[in-house]
């Protein structure tokens, strides 16, 4: 597409789905994290945030073996605190087997795995979609694909679209996560436009996700306000809930209550439920146990109780 | 003109989609806990030492929030006033007049550094006599309060710089009164400037919020700032007056409403004193329909919301353009939803306790005359204290320029909402009220900002934020919102006299 007539379809999406001034959404947000959380409020919100996390290992040295104590922690979090599984596993397509035989059947945490040439996205889209059907007949409950990131910042919206409806076709029943790699959108307003053309063509409790978590930036109280609006706006509009996962960069259980802050005053509270919002993190988890080993003894617990490095789950 | 209400079902005849803000996840109470150290009762600072009244007398000031006595305040009548200004003229004329200014600096600079030590507890001492939530003093007020005093004690080694070409001369001792909304901070807004361009200064607080004033005198003494030069009557109207009407003065300088500053401007015709009114608002905050919706709607309600409202530059007249009106409400009422209102000491409070019985009573009678003239109520469904003085955060639809709630000034949670088809028009209504004190702009096209803002008769325009504040803008009105600046070199022009 020319220059020209990128532009111009530019200039038709945001007027059609409203502009963000980035000043204003990052006041916003800020205004979150001067909310103050105690007690059974705090422990409360610990305990949802801990139900919400995609338990997260991708990378390249990952074995079966990590994945199998992945999954053991994903069922067990902890013994003394009464907190829930984690809502998902999140793996490479490989390894989906191999979670699914660590995890069996019928245990509640569903599998996640990234597809679509995770995480650039640069394959033909016939190699992804393969991908996403292997990993469903493998057994994964969701998938997470990128969106043609080149695609889009080229104004070629319809092929963006095209691309993740033929996603959702492969998923068959497997829930769909879109991620829209944000770092690489560059302007709140994109990420605003690009929420509403990937939910334009998923379906109900289908999630958008903010990132890979291989780029510098990544999900940011700021990019989740800018996402989770547009969710709202489009259910409003349309009667349609997408879920909403944040991912990357949210590492401690300060952040998460933040986050699910922003969730209760901006979505409500039809939103605060693991089917409609997730956390994609690995070491989030420990910091959730520790803060709530901090509520329930009073006490700030040494490093080697909870490690903060994911490879010793 | 558009209705403006919600449309309840969709064109299918499904019932519309809503959000639900409930109470799935409540956040507990999360009270500020610092001691505000008070006294149980506070005298009268004059000549850099608390002084018992002449007239024996005190009164109660009470915490708005739940309607109990905090302090008992000094009673100032005019032989307490005359005190007052012979400290001031013995300090102008001794110590501080002829101090030079990198000394004066360092008085200031101590003041704000004192201030920003003891930040915690003015904070708490300032939620609790004048019912703002404890997030705006410990955000807003406090912090802002030093950072003027920072500002004016960098200017007053250099004041040969306010006005090139010129010479500039303290103006000697000016009289200041100042109103309930931002107690310290108004206060350091008058002080700041009058101390670093050499003034001294008597200066009464409202009666409804003297505690923070009398805690400041407390840094006054504690930063050996010499004897007379600053002093602080307490007391009520008549007290106001002998501190305006008093011959000492080189020039007064009042914040407050524009019906005391007439009154106030009326008894100094003829006298040779020096003005400074800031007065009344009803600004306009314009939403057109190529505004980032999501952030207008904060800015909107940050403009009207902010300190309960008692803001004279509150964005109390939206105007938004009609293509967008309905979004505009429908996504208003949903961010009223979650705005928290209650005890002003909780860190999650965002609408406090209205300053006082009396300002309660306006608020209910404005808002029961949008009523009665046909505007279309809305206020949110949250729980009241049972004890205290509060008010719903509230949005009158459907309101035109003849409504009462479009003209007068409410100076509470009311927020009166009319809409606009072209740029003409929306300056015309903007325009077309007996305030100029600041206004709203809204909207992704910068020209029409720039247009927006030389025609637009206010002293400050803010373009897509509202109620943004620093030491060195100025801030002033137009009409009758007043007139002199205050901030900025254009606030110390104002307290010095040009040779």
């Amino acid at each position: 597409m020319s220059g020209k007539s990128s532009q111009a379809a530019f200039a038709r999406l945001f007027d059609e789905v409203g502009t963000v001034d980035s000043v204003g959404v990052e006041e916003r947000v800020a205004k979150y994290t001067t909310r103050s959380i105690k007690k059974a409020a705090k422990v409360q919100g610990l305990k949802l945030a801990a139900s919400m996390i995609d338990l997260t290992t991708l990378e390249g040295k990952d074995t079966p073996g990590k994945v199998a104590s992945l999954c053991q922690k994903a069922l067990h979090p902890h013994d003394g605190l009464d907190v829930p599984q984690v809502a998902a596993v999140c793996v490479y397509p490989s390894m989906v087997r191999h979670a699914r035989k660590a995890l069996g059947h019928d245990t509640g945490v569903r599998i996640a795995s990234v597809a679509t040439a995770f995480p650039s996205g640069q394959a033909p889209l016939k190699t992804r979609l393969a991908e996403v059907k292997a990993a469903v007949a493998d057994g994964a409950d969701e998938i997470d694909m990128v969106i043609n990131r080149g695609a889009f910042l080229a104004g070629e919206f319809a092929e963006v679209q095209d691309e993740i409806a033929a996603v959702v076709t492969a998923c068959g029943d497997a829930t769909l996560k879109v991620i829209l790699e944000v770092s690489e959108l560059e302007t709140y307003d994109n990420i605003r436009a690009a929420s509403f053309l990937a939910m334009r063509v998923i379906r109900e409790n289908d999630f958008i996700k903010t990132s890979t978590g291989k780029t510098s930036l990544n999900a940011t109280l700021g990019n989740n306000q800018v996402m989770i609006e547009a969710i709202r706006d489009y259910y409003l509009d349309t009667g349609i809930a997408i879920a909403m996962k944040p991912a990357g960069g949210i590492r401690t259980a300060k952040q998460a209550l933040q986050f699910l802050i922003a969730v209760k005053e901006t979505l409500g509270d039809a939103w605060l439920t693991n089917a409609r919002y997730r956390f994609g993190a690995s070491s989030l988890l420990n910091d959730v146990l520790r803060q709530l080993e901090k509520e329930k003894t009073g006490a700030y617990q040494a490093p080697y109780y909870f490690t903060e490095a994911t490879e010793s789950y | 003109m558009p209705t403006l209400t919600e449309k309840k079902t969709t064109r299918s005849g499904r019932p519309a989609p809503e959000l639900i803000f409930g109470d799935l996840w409540e956040y507990d109470p999360a009270p500020e806990t610092a001691d505000p150290k008070l006294k149980a009762r506070y005298d009268l600072f004059i000549n850099g030492a608390f002084v018992a009244p002449k007239s024996g007398k005190y009164f109660d000031s009470i915490n708005p929030a739940n309607e109990q006595k905090l302090a008992e305040i000094a009673l100032a009548n005019k032989d307490d006033v005359d005190a007052a200004y012979a400290a001031a003229q013995r300090a102008f004329d001794t110590t501080w007049g002829k101090m030079p200014g990198r000394e004066r600096a360092k008085y200031l600079y101590r003041i704000a550094r004192l201030l920003q030590d003891r930040a915690r507890e003015f904070a708490v001492a300032e939620t609790l006599d004048g019912g703002k939530p404890i997030k705006e003093s410990r955000d807003f007020d406090v912090p802002m309060a030093a950072a003027h005093f920072f500002y004016h004690a960098g200017w007053a080694d250099k004041l040969e710089y306010v006005a090139p070409g010129h010479k500039v001369a303290p103006l000697g001792v000016v009289g200041q009164v100042i109103p309930w909304n931002f107690p310290l901070l108004m206060l350091a807004w008058k002080i700041a400037p009058a101390l670093a361009m050499g003034n001294c200064v008597v200066l009464k607080p409202a009666e409804t919020t003297s505690v923070t004033c009398l805690k400041l005198a407390e840094i006054l003494q504690d930063a050996g700032l010499p004897p007379g030069v600053v002093n602080f009557v307490t007391g009520f109207g008549e007290t106001g007056a002998a501190v305006t009407g008093h011959p000492t003065p080189a020039k007064i300088a009042f914040t407050g409403s524009t019906e005391v500053g007439k009154i106030i401007m009326r008894s100094l015709a003829g006298t040779d004193k020096k003005m400074t009114m800031e007065l009344g608002g009803k600004a306009a905050n314009i939403v057109f329909d190529d505004a980032p919706l999501d952030q207008a709607v904060e800015g909107i309600v940050n403009g009207i919301f902010f300190n309960q409202g008692h803001v004279c530059c509150a964005g109390s007249r939206l105007l938004v353009h009609e293509p967008v009106a309905d979004k505009v409400l429908a996504k208003l009422k949903n961010r009223l939803k979650v705005l928290r209102v209650g005890d002003p000491m909780d860190k999650n409070t965002d609408l406090g306790a209205i300053n006082s019985r009396e300002q309660l009573k306006r608020i209910t009678e404005l808002v029961a005359s949008g009523v009665k003239e046909g505007a279309e109520l809305y206020q949110p469904p949250c729980k009241l204290p049972t004890k205290g003085f509060y008010f719903r955060p509230t949005l009158f639809s459907g309101v035109s320029m003849s409504h009462r709630i479009a003209r007068e000034e409410i100076f509470g949670p009311v927020l009166s909402i009319l809409t606009f088809r072209t740029v003409e028009e929306a300056v015309e209504k903007a325009n077309n009220t007996a305030y100029g004190l600041s206004a709203g702009v809204w909207t992704d096209k910068g020209s029409r900002i720039l247009k927006m803002s030389t025609e637009l008769k206010a002293g400050v325009v803010w373009a897509n934020t509202y109620n943004k504040f620093d030491p060195t803008s100025p801030f002033g009105g137009y009409k009758e919102s007043g007139f002199g600046r205050e901030g900025g070199r254009q606030g110390l022009l104002d307290y010095c006299q040009l040779t």
